[in-house]
């Protein structure tokens, strides 16, 4: 500290900076690697080799399931001012993190405005929802006049743990898109990341991990989507699997199909945009997202509703 | 006056001190007022096609075991009409009709249920085997309460999705179970045809008299032709209609098993589909209750209309302190209950639908046995014709056993004790269902903390097998998707705009 720099030692902080990343998977707030010691490798446009990306299992789904199920409960049971301020606070260090993933996004070939768009977008997105965590059982919710002599009335519940298939573009905005009406309803989820642009979500994962979201509430895995989705949706312990459209159409049945093992509800948004449109017209791109995706009833989608009836008598 | 009274009661006590038989005397409700055909033709395009003996089945009185009406086994080319007719009046008549007029049509439907109430009820009773007093009392009421509830809706149904624009989803297949036949047609007409759907709806196999009777009543209220199609047959049926490419929309009630399949044939075609399929609720009674009116509660959660409800509550989890004397209350109480003639105002447990189910629940309380549970059976007479079961319970089983995971859908009951509050709550969620559930205590608080951690879409609280129109009923887990009543029942049967107005 008291030592004075001299320019050999900034040259030292340079190269520092630049030591390349091990991507790897979030689980139970922690960054285990896939237990399958396999990889694929992610190169900028150019085909620089940018980084290796774990080619996770149906192992890392299962521990991945585990973790969110072990975690769900306690996250739905705070409350909902609590869940509020710790969706708020993904915000605040997503916003610290913000050339970070310009910087990713830009070398997986992102426009820099487009990248700039995409992370101010999911600033307004988690704000937005951290905001309904307390006004969804108001809007939704009901106190309903039975003709009987009972009180009765509906309140929307967490599901329990949910299956999110990342879209692959917007591949932040996306994946938050589906990730964040899930926190709202007091769910847990496993999410496979991005195949082609898979930096942002596991840059996302250190987001969550230094935020004050409890571990194993939000779990992110990387790998091909092919050999993730069936272990993920014949799941017995995952209740509810989310996509977009933009999935290729076998998986999507496969999703479907599957799911009738333990009657999952399945969720799947339309398409969400490509990179193309986000690189030709970013601010349009981005916006007519945004509008689509600040929609109260993604919530409720992932939500059950539970009626309770009690008698009146003196 | 008074004098009369009085004696009458010295009657009475001296009465009291020689042998009586407190037995109640007959009392069968007429069935001289209602009239059906003995042999009916599937409601197409708001009229009913010819009647043909070789496409025919035969539905009995499971009363009785006698024959009571044939109907039409609707195949491919039936349910291709009735979806043709279906789609033209979507795009026709019933696209153009206003929500209020649409409202002023489902008030109607109401009006002529309650009107005709009387015999719907017999009807009911003769055709499914339920006791005329819950068909009388509960099946028909409600029907028309759900038609009239919704009837409100037709022409408000932007308030029910703010920020939305409510667009009908088109023609909706609707299959529909035995147990409640004219409710569970009502708890799907009645929301689709507010949101401006038109339907064409299956009945079940045993049970199609009260939909097509329903008919005739459309037909005298002038509802436009196409709207409402009610095509008879077995499952073969159903398939025809789910797989039809030219539905917008399913919605099913019946069982998990039936319910799964259905899911996994739609699968490649991403259709809307609501399911209400089986349960298997806890009734959690604590020490604390009052236990003679837990004991009421839990023969009317388990024996009401013999079982044959999804929602029953059909494990009692019982407090260990009070296990003993909750088991002997209600031993005594199963002895009082009178199992007979659905249509004797005083039978409390009616027929058994089928002769298969009454071979289902044998089959289930025989498991049940070889697995260890000791078996208590009410000993009244049983008719010797048609198709009965005894009220009967289950003690000595386990979690794991067959008839605590496996719904039996009669009246058979299965007993287990806890300890402490989330051992009931671990017990109650630990099966693959998640319908309803009850909860008995006199403990306010903790009402709130059991009903907060039961994975069910419907919590009873000190009353159980409660329904009404605006309040939501369906499933968590595998007992379904989507709910029945309330707004949240509207959801089923719309396409919802995002217009932005909140933005």
């Amino acid at each position: 500290m008291a030592k004075k720099q001299t320019s050999d030692d900034t040259s030292q902080i340079n190269t520092m900076n630049s030591i390349p990343k091990t991507y790897k998977n979030y689980i139970n707030g922690e960054f285990p690697r896939t237990e399958s010691g396999r990889y694929y490798s992610v190169e900028a446009l150019d085909g620089k080799h940018i980084a290796n990306i774990g080619l996770s299992t149906r192992k890392d789904v299962r521990n991945a399931v585990q973790a969110a199920r072990k975690a769900q409960a306690s996250w739905a049971n705070k409350t909902a001012y609590n869940r509020g301020q710790i969706i708020y606070r993904i915000a605040e260090i997503l916003s610290g993190r913000r050339e970070q993933f310009t910087n990713e996004m830009v070398l997986l070939g992102y426009s820099k405005e487009a990248a700039e768009l995409e992370i101010n977008a999911c600033n307004e997105l988690i704000v937005y929802f951290a905001g309904w965590t307390d006004k969804i059982g108001q809007v939704f919710g009901s106190v309903n006049p039975v003709a009987s002599d009972h009180f009765n009335f509906s309140r929307q519940e967490s599901v329990g743990v949910v299956g999110i298939i990342s879209p692959e573009t917007p591949s932040l905005l996306g994946m938050l898109g589906l990730l964040l009406p899930n926190m709202v309803a007091g769910n847990s989820q496993v999410i496979i990341a991005s195949k082609q642009f898979p930096l942002p979500s596991c840059t996302f994962a250190e987001v969550l991990a230094t935020s004050d979201v409890p571990a194993g509430i939000v779990n992110i895995i990387t790998g091909l989507k092919s050999e993730l989705i069936p272990p993920i949706s014949k799941h017995m312990d995952v209740d509810v699997l989310v996509g977009d459209c933009s999935l290729d159409i076998e998986l999507r049945v496969m999703c479907e199909l599957e799911s009738a093992s333990n009657m999952k509800k399945v969720y799947f948004w339309e398409s969400f945009n490509s990179l193309e449109e986000l690189n030709s017209s970013p601010n349009e791109t981005i916006s007519t997202c945004l509008h689509s995706l600040k929609d109260p009833y993604h919530i409720l989608h992932v939500q059950e509703v539970k009626t309770t009836w009690h008698p009146i008598s003196e | 006056m008074s004098e009369k009274n009085l004696s009458d009661q010295s009657t009475r006590s001296n009465q009291a001190s020689i042998s009586i038989d407190w037995s109640y005397a007959n009392a069968p409700e007429s069935t001289s007022h209602v009239s059906f055909s003995k042999h009916y033709g599937l409601f197409i395009d708001g009229s009913f096609t010819e009647y043909n003996e070789n496409q025919s089945f035969e539905s009995i009185n499971p009363a009785n075991g006698e024959s009571l009406y044939r109907c039409t086994e609707a195949n491919k080319s039936d349910v291709d009409a009735a979806v043709r007719a279906a789609r033209k009046a979507f795009k026709g008549t019933w696209g153009t009709t206003s929500g209020t007029q649409r409202s002023h049509y489902l008030y109607r439907i109401a009006r002529m249920l309650q009107e005709r109430a009387r015999e719907f009820a017999v009807l009911e009773s003769m055709d499914g085997g339920k006791p005329i007093r819950e068909s009388r009392d509960i099946d028909i009421p409600l029907a028309a309460a759900y038609f009239f509830y919704y009837a409100g809706w037709a022409d408000k149904l932007a308030y029910a999705f703010p920020g939305k624009s409510p667009i009908p989803l088109g023609v909706c297949a609707q299959i529909i179970p035995w147990n409640f036949p004219l409710l569970m047609l009502a708890w799907k007409i009645a929301p689709a045809l507010a949101c401006g759907n038109t339907v064409v709806l299956k009945p079940a196999e045993t049970t199609s008299l009260n939909a097509l009777k329903f008919c005739e009543l459309l037909q005298d209220i002038g509802l436009p032709d196409g709207v409402v199609n009610i095509i008879t047959g077995s499952a073969k049926t159903g398939e025809y209609l789910v797989q039809h490419p030219d539905i917008d929309k399913i919605a099913f009630t019946g069982s998990t098993g039936v319910g799964k399949v259905i899911q996994q044939s739609i699968a490649k075609r991403q259709l809307p589909a609501t399911f209400e399929l089986g349960g298997k609720g806890a009734f959690i009674l604590f020490d604390d209750a009052a236990l003679n009116e837990a004991v009421e509660g839990i023969v009317n959660a388990i024996f009401f209309n013999q079982g044959h409800v999804c929602c029953a509550g059909s494990r009692l989890l019982v407090q260990e302190g009070v296990a003993e004397k909750v088991i002997n209350l209600l031993k005594k109480r199963m002895q009082h209950l009178i199992v007979g003639d659905p249509l004797d105002k005083n039978t409390d447990i009616g027929a058994v639908n089928s002769k298969e189910q009454l071979e289902t629940i044998q089959r289930y309380v025989n498991t049940g046995i070889q697995e260890g549970a000791t078996c208590f059976e009410s000993s009244g007479h049983l008719p010797t014709s048609g198709y009965y079961f005894p009220p009967t319970i289950l003690t000595g089983v386990s979690q794991s056993s067959t008839v605590v995971q496996e719904e039996i859908f009669g009246p058979v009951l299965t007993i287990q004790t806890f300890r402490t509050t989330d051992e009931a709550i671990e017990k109650a969620n630990n099966t693959p269902y998640g319908l309803a559930n009850g909860i008995w205590t006199d403990k306010g608080s903790k009402i709130f903390y059991v009903g907060s951690k039961l994975k069910s879409g419907v919590v009873w609280s000190n009353t159980y097998n409660k329904f009404d129109p605006t309040s939501p009923f369906g499933g968590f887990k595998e007992s379904g998707k989507g709910r029945e009543g309330g707004i949240s029942g509207l959801h089923a049967y719309v396409k919802l705009d995002h217009n932005g107005g909140m933005y």
